[in-house]
């Protein structure tokens, strides 16, 4: 079993393992999406306090799942490519982020949305709306440090060490948080939220399947990229490249007009 | 006593050695040449372990570095590019707090009878910031002096060094070498310690003529020169 | 130890860094009333949270002064290679910086204190709780300033990547100034934002070494 996770480390072969599963996952995120939303929109009852404008929930709540969860398992790789020394680790890391960073904004963004009707505000400092924010916070940190490191070596390992230090800071952050919010405001009062119904709670688990299936999806898309790019000397993907490009131009100049267009996402 | 097997280090998307195998025996000198951007840091760095191969081992007294530990460090002297010099203390200030950071015992004697080696005597007192780059040169190699250390990697040591502290310089390797101990430099002049040391020549960057003719004896790792692929 | 009294002793021959930090705390922490008007009341409200963060702010300007210089001169390599442990060096390094950048700061707080018309008791939480916090600031700071060396635009960049760290440190600090001025127990917040600095002092160290390690390779 280690002998076949350890084959699969190796961006080469993991190359191809992306290739084939991520149609699987976005196809998985398609459906889920579908039937999420026809719970959400259709089989779920209006809400009688709220009226429709709680079902933003169906986006906002996996939303925040989503990009709590996404930083996590970044921990994960970050901490597996600290311990292994695995250039993928480094590489998945890299991919994770910005959908995880997306996510979380559009937690906030839906949140400011429902806020409004809710709450008579776009923005209230209610404590897992101003964590989210903080870990909005800690993504960009994250993407500004590899943005600002050359060597993709470095950026792999220094964000590997911000996202560890992050992760530990998470629950600290999230305490400190709800007990500022407890002392200023009294314990916020979260609409539905004690008494949701059964198909409530069924459409929310089922977007948030489909937006963690899409995690995976474009996180296996966008790992494939990077693995082009920062392998694209190597051999194997010269090979890759010219079995894909056999019209552009033989031999090497093929190779790296197909990186080219492979970087551009 | 210092081996090294299959070493490469890339630095973005260049490879600057690959499959780099030689070893230096107790009292041996290994000069690496090379032009600007060969590596020839690159390899220093990686032997201090301050920069990780990107494959291959290096090996010290017949044990991979990597497990050595602090060990390692006890016996190694590592002079880079920069001196390491502050200007706001004295070239004695300087002095003791880099054989404190190394963790060499030295009185205030020690380090005078160093700087006095290097001919800084009648200088001790003058800030870092009023030092010529070869005073500060001076100072720094003064903490070579100083500790006991076994493996100098030296990148450069002769830069801004006049042709007298040169001399100096040379003599005091040969009497590192005699007592056993090992030496990696990389210079753009040619040194040649006095007889019993052995001198080994490394060339980096391929498609370069081979080491020079004049190399005293053959390279004993069997590899050395333009044995890089991809430079 | 060494490199302890080495910092010291470098802070102690240029004054200028340290003042300007100085300098910067009390010149934010007055711009406030300044900005928001002069009513007592609110300035008493106010003023745990303004100088908690004009406290932070100083801390992160001051944090360049941890590894660059080291960095740039080659003694950050030397202490990488030196046989004691890199963290232990680290740990040295913020002493020194607490001693030179924290601790001024915490004795400053109380006579700035004074704009903001804040009552002793007040002020003595105040003093005890950035005693408490500074080193967070210190510890977590050094993480960001070490991965952050020699890239271009490095100061913004550490702002960004520590300044959400800080928000624990922030809420406990505060927090406690203000239990106090709303006349209120202070000792929770005290000992949360203690524990915090204790697992902070313990960890932090060695992720930074390892940052250092990162940023020389």
């Amino acid at each position: 079993m280690a002998i076949h996770w350890f084959k699969y480390a190796s961006p080469a072969s993991f190359y191809g393992l992306a290739g084939r599963l991520a149609p699987w996952f976005a196809a998985a995120a398609a459906v889920a999406t579908l039937v999420g939303l026809y719970i959400g929109l259709v089989l779920a009852p209006t809400d009688f306090q709220q009226g429709d404008s709680y079902r933003i929930i169906y986006i906002h709540v996996p939303a925040a799942w989503i990009g709590m969860f996404t930083y996590l398992v970044m921990a994960g790789w970050a901490a597996a490519g600290v311990v292994f020394n695995t250039r993928l680790s480094g590489m998945m890391v890299q991919a994770l982020a910005p959908t995880g960073a997306m996510f979380t904004f559009v937690a906030l963004w839906t949140g400011a949305f429902w806020g409004r009707p809710t709450w008579g505000a776009y923005w209230v400092w209610d404590a897992r709306l101003t964590s989210t924010l903080i870990l909005f916070f800690l993504y960009i940190g994250y993407i500004a440090l590899r943005a600002s490191i050359d060597d993709p070596r470095r950026a792999d390992r220094a964000g590997a060490v911000l996202t560890l230090v992050g992760v530990v800071n998470i629950p600290i952050i999230y305490f400190s948080v709800k007990w500022w919010n407890t002392l200023h405001q009294g314990a916020s009062v979260k609409p539905g939220s004690s008494s949701m119904a059964t198909v409530m709670l069924a459409g929310m688990l089922v977007m948030a399947f489909a937006a963690w299936m899409y995690t995976i999806a474009v996180s296996l898309v966008r790992v494939r990229a990077i693995i082009v790019e920062r392998e694209q000397h190597s051999a194997w993907v010269g090979e890759l490249l010219d079995a894909r490009a056999p019209d552009d131009a033989p031999g090497t100049s093929g190779g790296v007009a197909g990186s080219k267009g492979e970087k551009a996402r | 006593m210092l081996e090294v097997s299959a070493l490469a280090a890339a630095r973005g998307d260049r490879v600057l050695f690959a499959g780099l195998d030689f070893s230096v025996p107790a009292g041996g000198l290994l000069q690496v040449t090379g032009r600007n951007g060969t590596g020839k840091t690159t390899l220093l760095r990686v032997l201090a372990r301050l920069v990780r191969p990107d494959a291959g081992e290096v090996r010290w007294n017949n044990t991979s570095v990597a497990d050595l530990g602090d060990e390692f460090f006890a016996e190694l002297c590592y002079l880079g590019h920069a001196p390491a010099i502050k200007d706001d203390l004295t070239a004695r200030e300087n002095l003791a707090f880099s054989a404190g950071i190394a963790g060499v015992a030295a009185d205030a004697a020690a380090i005078d009878a160093a700087l006095a080696e290097v001919g800084l005597t009648g200088r001790e007192m003058l800030p870092g910031r009023v030092l010529s780059q070869g005073q500060r040169r001076r100072v720094a190699l003064a903490q070579l002096y100083l500790g006991q250390r076994r493996l100098w990697l030296l990148d450069e040591p002769l830069a801004a060094l006049d042709s007298e502290a040169s001399a100096a310089f040379v003599e005091r390797l040969g009497a590192h070498l005699h007592a056993g101990g090992v030496a990696v430099v990389s210079t753009h002049h040619e040194i040649v310690p006095p007889p019993p040391a052995t001198r080994h020549a490394l060339r980096l960057g391929a498609g370069q003529a081979p080491a020079k003719p004049g190399s005293d004896t053959d390279f004993p790792g069997g590899r050395a020169a333009g044995s890089q692929r991809n430079g | 130890m060494a490199v302890l009294r080495r910092d010291l002793l470098l802070t102690l021959r240029r004054p200028a860094e340290l003042m300007t930090t100085l300098f910067f705390f009390v010149i934010v922490v007055s711009l406030f009333p300044l900005g928001i008007g002069p009513q007592p009341e609110l300035l008493r409200e106010i003023a745990p949270g303004v100088l908690w963060v004009a406290a932070l702010l100083a801390s992160l300007l001051a944090l360049p002064r941890l590894f660059a210089a080291d960095h740039a001169d080659g003694t950050l390599e030397q202490l990488a290679l030196a046989p004691q442990p890199l963290s232990l060096s680290v740990f040295a390094k913020l002493v020194a910086h607490w001693l030179t950048t924290g601790l001024p700061l915490t004795l400053l707080a109380p006579l700035i204190a004074l704009q903001f018309d804040l009552p002793a008791s007040a002020t003595g939480v105040l003093v005890v709780s950035l005693a408490l916090g500074t080193p967070i600031f210190g510890a977590i700071g050094a993480v960001g300033a070490a991965l952050t060396l020699g890239l271009r635009g490095g100061g913004v960049l550490t702002a960004v990547l520590v300044l959400p760290l800080y928000i624990p440190a922030l809420i406990f600090g505060a927090g406690a100034v203000e239990a106090t001025l709303g006349g209120l127990e202070a000792s929770g917040h005290l000992s949360l934002l203690a524990a915090l600095t204790v697992f902070t002092l313990a960890f932090a160290p060695w992720a930074a070494a390892a940052a250092v390690r990162i940023s020389l390779d």
